[in-house]
């Protein structure tokens, strides 16, 4: 073993990710501060290349479900952003426009809406399998911002375009590739008015979007890259299909 | 409405229309019989029915035949913008940069698509600027003299854009590559319909409540020979689940997911702009 891409524990302490290699005895040392994620470690520290496969943390699973849960796990992440912005107390004066505060409250209303009907989709088709609850983390983000706020939300926004357009080859069922695409256009109108919001006439503008005038399509595994300093939990993708 | 010309020009889009409905002759036959005995408002409806049975017959279509569908939507798409954005209709030069933005896009989707219909080893239809009638038959004779009925056009042709992309993708789902540049196509025009009801909201003289989203099946002030593009978009029920719950409205659970077209659904919506 050489190296460890960046340690899961969350909860014990263990909280800033390391990446620089750290050798076995130091490993051991501070994989015995997270004692209820130790085994899973140990587990998949026996094959060095099982390293740059993720143990433990939340499991999305795998087929159809797992790439419902993919998607169960972002649009937690964006409701919970978007509950936050709209209650937080000083939402009037940080977005001072009508305008703006009801386009918020209406992406906060999708997003949730989002989340619920994964939610109860997931529990009718698997209920066994269905992610919990995750916890969010916002401690970077200043509320009290606008272009803080815009900022987060047009990453979020470009972000779960980008995953949606990846993950629809990702399933086999085409009634959930449809029910995806439906969520996906939405994504897509949010990340415009978000970004006309930041800078109008951006909509479909920058790095986002390459020659071809298309859209990203991100895999699970950058796409949670991304999310990870948002979420406190470890997502574990490593059953999702990759094909 | 003139059920003869709209076969015919289905049958510029689709030349198995006949086989899809019947025989040529059965079809017709079945018409000459009802036009007569038909309201003439309820020829459509009929008209409408037929079609749906004609295509919700078709379960599966081809790649190619997918590719051919879209690439005849971006032409719709890419004539229009190209017209529209050499206007000088725009109060703000930000509104032409948008166009020329939109139209750069539409171009190379066609592009896009040619290359993909090629590589699949079809034929790419071509289409120019006299193959679209963007009066709609004489309905909407000011699209590239009014401002708002320009917006309005546009809007039109993104949303349904969205939904046909949508509609369409099922189709390829064993052709990993083809179904992801359609995810990517799709979320772009999906993009540039929020834009253009942007657009739309800032204008001078807008109608109510315009919205990056569509809410219920509002066409925003949009003539009532576009409503088909937004039938069906009112629904708060997805997949057995009940949207409309807690604290989210009917409205928002309508806005929160855009609904498919069929191909017959898009093919008689486009039917008016072909020539």
């Amino acid at each position: 073993m050489t190296k460890i891409a960046s340690p899961q524990e969350t909860d014990a302490g263990l909280t800033k990710t390391i990446t620089s290699p750290i050798h076995r005895r130091s490993f051991f040392k501070y994989a015995g501060a997270g004692a209820a994620l130790s085994t899973l470690f140990f587990m998949g520290c026996e094959k060095d290349d099982k390293m740059d496969t993720i143990t433990g943390g939340v499991d999305l699973g795998s087929g159809d479900v797992g790439v419902l849960n993919y998607a169960y796990a972002l649009e937690q992440l964006e409701a919970a952003f978007y509950t936050q912005v709209v209650a937080a107390a000083a939402f009037n004066t940080t977005f001072t426009s009508a305008l703006e505060r009801s386009i918020l409250t209406d992406i906060r209303d999708h997003e949730v809406a989002h989340r619920e009907f994964f939610k109860a989709a997931i529990t009718a088709a698997a209920p066994n399998a269905i992610i919990p609850g995750l916890t969010p983390d916002f401690s970077s983000v200043n509320f009290n911002d606008r272009n803080a706020v815009l900022a987060v939300a047009k990453t979020f926004e470009d972000l779960g375009v980008a995953a949606y357009n990846g993950a629809g080859k990702l399933l086999t069922s085409a009634t959930y590739l449809t029910l995806a695409g439906k969520i996906v256009s939405v994504e897509a109108r949010h990340a415009a008015e978000i970004r006309d919001m930041i800078s109008n006439g951006t909509f479909a503008s920058g790095p986002e979007i390459n020659s071809m005038g298309m859209d990203r399509a991100l895999k699970p595994s950058e796409v949670l890259a991304a999310a990870k300093p948002y979420i406190k939990e470890t997502i574990n993708f490593s059953n999702l299909p990759t094909s | 409405m003139n059920i003869f010309n709209v076969l015919k020009e289905i049958e510029k889009v689709d030349p198995e229309i006949y086989d899809r409905l019947d025989s040529r002759r059965a079809v017709f036959k079945h018409f000459g019989g009802f036009g007569k005995k038909l309201a003439m408002a309820a020829v459509p409806l009929a008209f409408g029915s037929m079609l749906n049975k004609a295509y919700g017959q078709t379960t599966t279509r081809s790649v190619l035949e997918v590719l051919q569908f879209a690439l005849l939507l971006e032409n719709l798409e890419a004539e229009f913008y190209k017209q529209a954005a050499a206007t000088s209709l725009f109060p703000a030069a930000a509104g032409k940069m948008a166009f020329e933005t939109i139209r750069d896009h539409e171009v190379a989707h066609v592009a896009f698509l040619r290359t993909a219909i090629t590589g699949a080893n079809g034929t790419p239809t071509n289409y120019t600027a006299n193959s679209f009638d963007y009066s709609a038959k004489g309905n909407l004779p000011s699209t590239f003299t009014d401002y708002g009925t320009m917006l309005a056009v546009a809007q039109a042709f993104e949303d349904t854009g969205v939904r046909a992309y949508k509609g369409q993708a099922p189709f390829l789902i064993s052709n990993n590559a083809v179904l992801e540049a359609a995810l990517q196509i799709h979320s772009i025009e999906a993009r540039h319909a929020a834009h253009i009801r942007r657009m739309r909201r800032d204008m001078a003289g807008s109608p109510a409540n315009q919205k990056p989203w569509i809410t219920l099946k509002d066409r925003g002030g949009l003539p009532a020979l576009v409503q088909a593009i937004y039938d069906g978009e009112e629904i708060t029920n997805q997949a057995g689940v009940n949207i409309a719950t807690g604290n989210v409205s009917a409205n928002a659970a309508s806005e929160a997911f855009d609904e498919p077209l069929d191909t017959a659904q898009v093919t008689a919506i486009v039917t008016p702009f072909l020539k």
